[in-house]
């Protein structure tokens, strides 16, 4: 079974974005870009089913500009086989990153596509669900366990409102991860020196055949509010009484 | 215009997530219908058939909605939308599960968890972990919008009086099943609708230092909730996760003992009323956002709060 992973790149987590002063988005030149964290769990978890014989192999993709290869190149060094790339400057919104990775699915023929749940900068949390249903595929959102059983089937135990769902769900199939589903390794030096040799095959949406223009325009981005900082109290009497009779929430 | 709403309850009652929705869609404008997808769940669509400003609901009541697998009830959605020009549900794991894969068969741009309607066709959401909002124009020809309930005030549950009409089941995919769930019980109140919360960090140390917690939450009427520090080292389950890829919450009055305040945790709480923290760390970031900070050990400052509260 081949395993298809998406991995973006993303402003790094410890980033605190700047906003734009001419409120057209963020401040993107110049900070620290790593892959999307929940991508980091979706190449972990298909290196994982290749290690235990699940898998044959684990095809990583990344959408976007140039440096996407950089974000390649990490999952190569974590155990990814190769690399696809698929270039482009334009803006990708969700639904056009799901039109183009089913053009690569479409072509590869993998039997499951790992997603991270939500991408960190632009928290859509859609793209895997949009990706299962232009195949016409099962989805598994939000996972924290993976088993792929004998018969063409698995057993996705994801992560809920309430607490945890288990379905079972016909290959092949959507995945997108959730932040229980394993902890990723990080790719030790003679893994990353190997991931240098590794092949990254170059694709653009136009030999996809896909448009991948976006369909919402940002009309501004702007700084939220800031909350300031209020009192430090000295004692838990005192705590308790600012509560009572000042905030008058308890 | 008209809107549909995605109820979204257990198959016996509207959960409240859904009356947050329908404020989004007020907002908006236009007739409201509301669609209960589930089974034997007859119900739940005469609770919806009062919230206020409802006209309609739609009924699917089919075993192929019994747990609202994704595949199925997309499919649903799918038939539905031409005759809306929105269609909405609140940001819950049900509503991020069903509504992308609706959106991508009806070829639609998603707008995602909005906190903000400008008009018809232009909505507020923030990225980044809310360290910026964005607002977004959509051209497509149905909107489907995803709504973050604690940036709208709720509906009112009751005063309406809609018809209710059954729907067709739009059929069964026959991709996925359902096998069994595992859920948190609880005798307090659900944790993104509850007045007080009360969560832990780190700083809790263990699973079993919660239950100071939970003695402060039980004389409040308070939720629970944790850091993603908490329930990844074990202490309390997944769903008790407050933040950015947790649940949001935005209460009259948030608690935070031994959490540092990252910004990940931050973007899950910011929004509260009054903010308390509690930490030993006078350098803690949690305090740039507290109304009202205590330098303390929990362990002696939580018994304490809990005592002092006995009524
Ligand atoms: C103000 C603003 C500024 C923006 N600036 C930029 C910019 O500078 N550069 C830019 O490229 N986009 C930019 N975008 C677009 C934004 O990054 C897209 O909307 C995004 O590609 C899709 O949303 P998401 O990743 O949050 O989707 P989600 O559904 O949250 O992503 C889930 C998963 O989908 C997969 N995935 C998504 N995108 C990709 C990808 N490109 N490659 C591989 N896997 C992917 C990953 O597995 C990811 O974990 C901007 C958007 C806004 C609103
Ligand atoms: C992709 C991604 C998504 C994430 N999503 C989330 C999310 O949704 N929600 C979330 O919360 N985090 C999230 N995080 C994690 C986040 O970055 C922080 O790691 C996490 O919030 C830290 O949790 P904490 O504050 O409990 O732990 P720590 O940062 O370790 O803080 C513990 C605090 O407890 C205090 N303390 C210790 N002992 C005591 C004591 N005896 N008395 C008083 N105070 C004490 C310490 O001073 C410290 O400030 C995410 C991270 C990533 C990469």
């Amino acid at each position: 079974m081949k395993v298809l992973v998406a991995v973006k790149r993303v402003v790094d987590f410890n980033v605190k974005v700047r906003v734009k002063a001419d409120g057209t988005g963020v401040e993107t030149a110049n900070v620290k870009m790593s892959m999307n964290p929940f991508d980091e769990i979706g190449v972990e978890e298909a290196v994982r089913l290749k290690e235990g014989g699940k898998a044959t192999e684990v095809i990583a993709v990344s959408l976007g500009p140039t440096q996407c290869q950089e974000t390649i190149r990490t999952a190569l060094a974590m155990g990814a086989d190769r690399g696809i790339h698929v270039k482009t400057d334009v803006e990708l919104q969700p639904l056009a990153v799901a039109k183009l990775l089913k053009a690569v699915v479409d072509k590869e023929q993998p039997q499951l596509c790992i997603l991270g749940k939500q991408a960190i900068d632009d928290d859509a949390n859609q793209t895997g669900q949009m990706l299962s249903a232009l195949l016409g595929w099962s989805q598994a959102t939000f996972a924290s366990k993976l088993v792929i059983n004998g018969d063409g089937t698995a057993n996705v135990t994801r992560e809920v409102d309430g607490g945890l769902e288990t379905i079972q769900v016909k290959l092949p199939l959507v995945m997108t991860t959730d932040l229980r589903l394993n902890e990723p390794r990080y790719a030790s030096l003679p893994n990353i020196m190997k991931a240098k040799k590794k092949p990254i095959e170059q694709v653009t949406p136009e030999a996809l055949g896909i448009d991948p223009a976006p369909r919402l325009k940002t009309l501004k981005v702007v700084e939220p509010p800031k909350r300031k900082a209020g009192v430090k109290v000295k004692s838990v009497a005192e705590l308790v009484e600012k509560l009572r009779n000042e905030a008058k929430v308890i | 215009m008209t809107n549909l709403v995605l109820v979204e309850h257990d198959n016996s009652a509207v959960k409240s997530a859904t009356l947050h929705a329908v404020a989004a869609a007020q907002k908006i404008g236009g007739e409201i219908h509301l669609l209960v997808a589930g089974q034997n769940c007859r119900a739940v669509a005469d609770e919806a058939a009062k919230i206020a400003g409802v006209s309609k609901v739609l009924l699917a009541d089919d075993a192929a909605y019994a747990s609202r697998l994704a595949e199925n009830t997309a499919k649903l959605i799918v038939g539905l939308a031409p005759s809306y020009s929105h269609v909405l549900a609140a940001t819950t794991a049900m509503g991020k599960n069903v509504m992308p894969r609706a959106a991508a068969l009806l070829d639609v741009q998603q707008i995602s968890d909005i906190s903000g309607v400008e008009s018809a066709d232009t909505f507020v959401r923030t990225i980044y972990a809310g360290n910026a909002v964005a607002t977004v124009q959509s051209a497509d020809k149905v909107k489907v919008i995803t709504v973050r309930p604690t940036a709208f005030e709720a509906a009112a549950a009751t005063g309406g009086s809609a018809a209710i009409e059954n729907v067709a089941a739009a059929g069964e995919t026959g991709l996925a099943t359902f096998v069994g769930q595992e859920l948190s019980k609880s005798e307090r109140p659900e944790l993104t609708s509850a007045r007080i919360v009360i969560s832990g960090g780190r700083g809790m140390q263990s699973g079993d230092n919660f239950h100071m917690l939970e003695k402060v939450a039980d004389k409040l009427n308070a939720a629970v909730g944790a850091s993603r520090a908490a329930v990844d080292a074990g202490f309390v389950p997944n769903d008790y996760q407050v933040g950015q890829t947790g649940k949001i919450v935005a209460p009259e009055l948030y608690i935070a003992v031994g959490i540092s305040g990252a910004i990940q945790h931050l973007a899950g709480m910011k929004d509260s009323k009054v903010i308390v923290a509690i930490n030993k760390d006078e350098d803690a970031p949690i305090f740039q956002v507290a109304d009202c900070g205590l330098v303390a050990d929990l362990f002696q400052a939580v018994p304490e709060l809990e005592s002092r509260l006995a009524a």
